[in-house]
């Protein structure tokens, strides 16, 4: 379909930017660090994949990385209270899940702009986290870092268990009901009412799910230290909006794939361990980010403006 | 006699295939009002906006004052003294009233210095002209609609507008502040302003018009002095004789009563105490001037704005649709005026355009089925005839016609009992305006009960097996289908004695 060249274009920079690499820089495909990259960059996959369902549903929520924080140090002090695994991981996904069912219910329960919504939200939380924990890190009991697997296992197990959900959910914004309608909302939310669908129940769904998925983000991070920062998430919410534009999703809503996503997020974080292997300065690493976030949002204009 | 101040002559103006003016002629002279009527569509707005500038004329020519103006922009427009109060007027709603007319009045750089006293000064003596003593420091948004026009005109007069267009000025007016508009025109007159006055109200043309000019389909078929003219005279005017149109019969005799409203209103959208039954297999026109309250009972019944008076009966049973998924549910179903808005959605494919409305009947469960959605849009391709790249060609990839041809689809994908179509062929080319009828009047074969909105007024008799017409909100008068146009165009615009609201 039209969607494809531009998932093509961000693969194909993707392959060049991997061809340069192999060429001069064979020392970045070294099994080992590039494992870490991606067990690293996994939970940002998760909150993309967020961000990417309330854009495609023409809202925005920047409120992610505070939610992230929260998150983790709830978990933090759960497991440090002697909760087991299981049980931390459902209060932190249900904690995640209430923190985006909060934002959903304040934009499309009571109307407000969800910019204005999750600008409130991000800096409450981090605040609060702030005044709460005076920036005081949790120590984690042993055995939860890598969940008891050893690093190399821990760390194929948050690549794999993001890849799946990412494969789960665009599975499901093709052969779901709810899928289709979040993309009709997006595009018209006036039509889709007249149609018979709720406007107002997707959105609150996709902010929810955002949560939920930012919990597990959370979880995903948390068990790979042994220690939780209460500043971690700290622009996570950029990152993954980042993410989701480079990737062809239509910040004004009704378009866009998660294989785009996934995509625009290998692009973007393979720039600054790149700059380190070409021998680059890395303090280019966001001059070149931006750059490339700048490209994909003038050839979003492009495509919008009528042929 | 001195030359008009202004002069048209044969103006012409297509918009893609479909001609707006067919070669106009019009004059306004001095200190005259000039009123110009005609059916909605007649080509009235298309006139305004060639003399305000808004659109270029393909041809013809344009006096003003003696002298050949050329094709008008805006600014030229302006400049020559020609002024336009809207129905809804155009200001700015955050700024005060002094501010808004030196927007328009003041002319230098950006930065400039700012004479406040001299300002409102100024506004002070072109509010009292028009007769509203107002208080140039207000804000525009707590005006209401009458006292924001009396500041369009001073406006107008600041501007030192020769010429004064005002389309339907009164549409939203009581009688108070109608008469006080019409006193405001009459200064205007007398100062030697000259005034083209459009408006439905035949009873407004008798009061205030020096002669009468009317448009039918993009011609002007007269015009006349207001004295003298009789009402009668007025209406054969604007409708003259139909062309026969061919429009497909009725195959069956209607059925039962589907549908029975008696006393539906909703007070904030202007509709009050509409009464009829629609039949199974019938199709009930309703006729009126846009703002008679059609679309809005149309609303209503699609639980878009639900009713706050009245009963619905759907088949025996009393229903409250509150929401447009209500209403589905119940098996109503609205293909909406603005289609380009929202009847499809431009960025989806034809074939989820088409099982939107449809998904809980296709996809029980929540799995959509790819195999049975292509199978449906492929089912309306053939059956509608609709002309695209394909099943997942996107909605906005189509012409307009075939866009209307996939609202109408998803809609015939719910199987509703009752088809609220509003406006269906407006903006769609003739060869495609034939296929919908064929296929509306399909419909109804099917035994659809059909309610058709339309302002095309041979579409509306040719089409409808009755004919209902709204006025002021509400159901004033059932016609049979077939009636004479001018029956019904008299009863759209009502009697000229009846006081208007």
């Amino acid at each position: 379909m039209k969607a494809w060249p531009r998932e093509l274009s961000v693969g194909l920079a993707l392959a060049a930017l991997l061809a340069a690499l192999a060429a001069f820089a064979p020392g970045f495909f070294a099994p080992q660090p590039l494992l870490s990259l991606a067990a690293r960059e996994a939970p940002v996959l998760l909150v993309a994949c967020g961000a990417a369902m309330v854009i495609v549903c023409r809202q925005i929520d920047i409120s992610s990385g505070s939610q992230f924080a929260v998150v983790s140090v709830v978990a933090g002090l759960l497991a440090a209270e002697g909760w087991p695994p299981a049980a931390v991981a459902t209060a932190a996904l249900a904690l995640g899940t209430a923190l985006g069912a909060l934002n959903g219910f304040l934009v499309a329960g009571l109307g407000l702009p969800s910019i204005v919504v999750t600008l409130a939200t991000m800096v409450t939380w981090r605040e609060g986290l702030r005044w709460w924990r005076q920036g005081a890190f949790v120590n984690l009991p042993d055995g939860l870092q890598w969940l008891g697997l050893g690093q190399t296992a821990g760390q194929w197990t948050l690549l794999a268990t993001a890849l799946a959900l990412l494969t789960l959910l665009a599975l499901a914004a093709r052969h779901l009901a709810a899928g289709r309608h979040l993309y009709a909302v997006g595009s018209d939310a006036e039509a889709a009412r007249l149609a018979g669908i709720r406007p107002g129940a997707v959105t609150f769904g996709a902010f929810t799910a955002a949560g939920a998925l930012t919990a597990l983000a959370a979880l995903m991070n948390v068990i790979q230290s042994p220690q939780v920062d209460p500043k971690s998430g700290t622009g996570l919410e950029l990152k993954a909006i980042a993410a989701v534009v480079v990737g062809g999703v239509a910040i004004a809503g009704g378009r866009g794939r998660l294989a785009g996503v996934l995509l625009g997020l290998l692009l973007l974080a393979t720039v600054g361990p790149a700059l380190t292997h070409l021998r680059i300065e890395a303090h280019w690493e966001k001059a070149i980010q931006g750059a490339i976030i700048l490209l994909a949002v003038a050839a979003e204009g492009a495509r919008r403006r009528p042929a | 006699m001195s030359a008009p101040l202004l002069e048209l002559r044969r103006l012409t103006k297509s918009f893609g295939g479909a001609r707006a003016l067919r070669g106009v002629d019009f004059d306004l002279r001095a200190g005259e009002v000039h009123a110009l009527l005609g059916e909605n569509g007649a080509g009235k707005s298309t006139l305004i906006r060639i003399v305000t500038g808004a659109h270029r004329p393909d041809g013809g020519t344009i006096t003003v004052d003696g002298r050949p103006a050329g094709p008008l922009d805006p600014r030229t427009a302006q400049r020559l003294g020609i002024a336009c109060i809207y129905q809804q007027p155009a200001l700015f709603p955050d700024l005060s009233i002094a501010e808004n007319l030196a927007l328009r009045l003041e002319t230098g750089g950006p930065l400039r210095r700012l004479d406040w006293p001299a300002r409102h000064r100024r506004a002070t003596t072109l509010l009292a002209r028009v007769g509203a003593p107002l208080d140039p420091r207000r804000e525009v948004r707590d005006l209401s609609m009458p006292e924001q026009q009396l500041v369009e005109i001073a406006c107008a007069l600041g501007a030192g507008a020769r010429i004064v267009i005002m389309d339907e000025p009164t549409a939203a007016l009581t009688q108070t502040e109608q008469t006080r508009l019409h006193g405001v025109v009459r200064e205007l007159r007398a100062q030697g302003t000259g005034v083209i006055y459009i408006t439905h109200r035949l009873e407004e043309i008798f009061a205030l018009a020096d002669r009468v000019t009317v448009l039918r389909d993009g011609e002007s078929v007269g015009t006349r002095p207001a004295a003298g003219l009789t009402e009668p005279e007025l209406i054969r005017l604007m409708v003259g004789r139909e062309v026969a149109q061919p429009y497909p019969p009725a195959e069956h005799p209607p059925g039962d009563a589907v549908l029975r409203v008696r006393g539906l209103g909703r007070r904030d959208a202007g509709v009050r105490d509409v009464s009829f039954d629609l039949h199974a297999g019938e199709i009930l026109g309703l006729a009126g001037l846009v703002g008679a309250g059609r679309t809005e009972l149309a609303r209503i019944l699609f639980g878009l704005t639900p009713a706050d008076a009245g009963t619905i009966e759907l088949r025996g049973r009393i229903v409250r649709p509150r929401s447009p998924r209500e209403a589905v549910q119940l098996g109503f179903a609205y293909v909406p005026e603005d289609r380009r808005r929202h009847g499809v959605i431009l960025d989806l494919p034809l074939a989820h355009n088409a099982s939107l409305a449809s998904h809980r009947r296709l996809f029980p469960g929540g799995w959509l089925r790819p195999a049975a959605e292509r199978r449906l849009a492929e089912d309306f391709i053939r059956d509608l005839g609709i002309r695209c790249g394909g099943p997942f060609a996107p909605a906005g990839s189509l012409s307009g016609g075939n866009q209307q041809k996939v609202a109408l689809a998803r809609w015939l994908a719910t199987g509703p009992q009752v088809l609220l179509l509003d406006e269906p062929t407006q903006g769609v080319d003739i060869g495609a305006k034939a296929e919908i009828h064929r296929l509306i009047r399909g419909l109804a074969g099917q035994g659809l009960a059909v309610l058709l909105i339309s302002s095309d007024l041979p579409e509306v008799i040719g089409m409808s097996d009755r004919i209902g017409v709204m006025r002021g909100g509400t159901l004033t008068t059932l016609l049979p289908g077939g009636a004479a146009p001018d029956a019904v165009m008299a009863a759209a615009l009502g009697r000229a004695t009846e006081a208007a609201r």
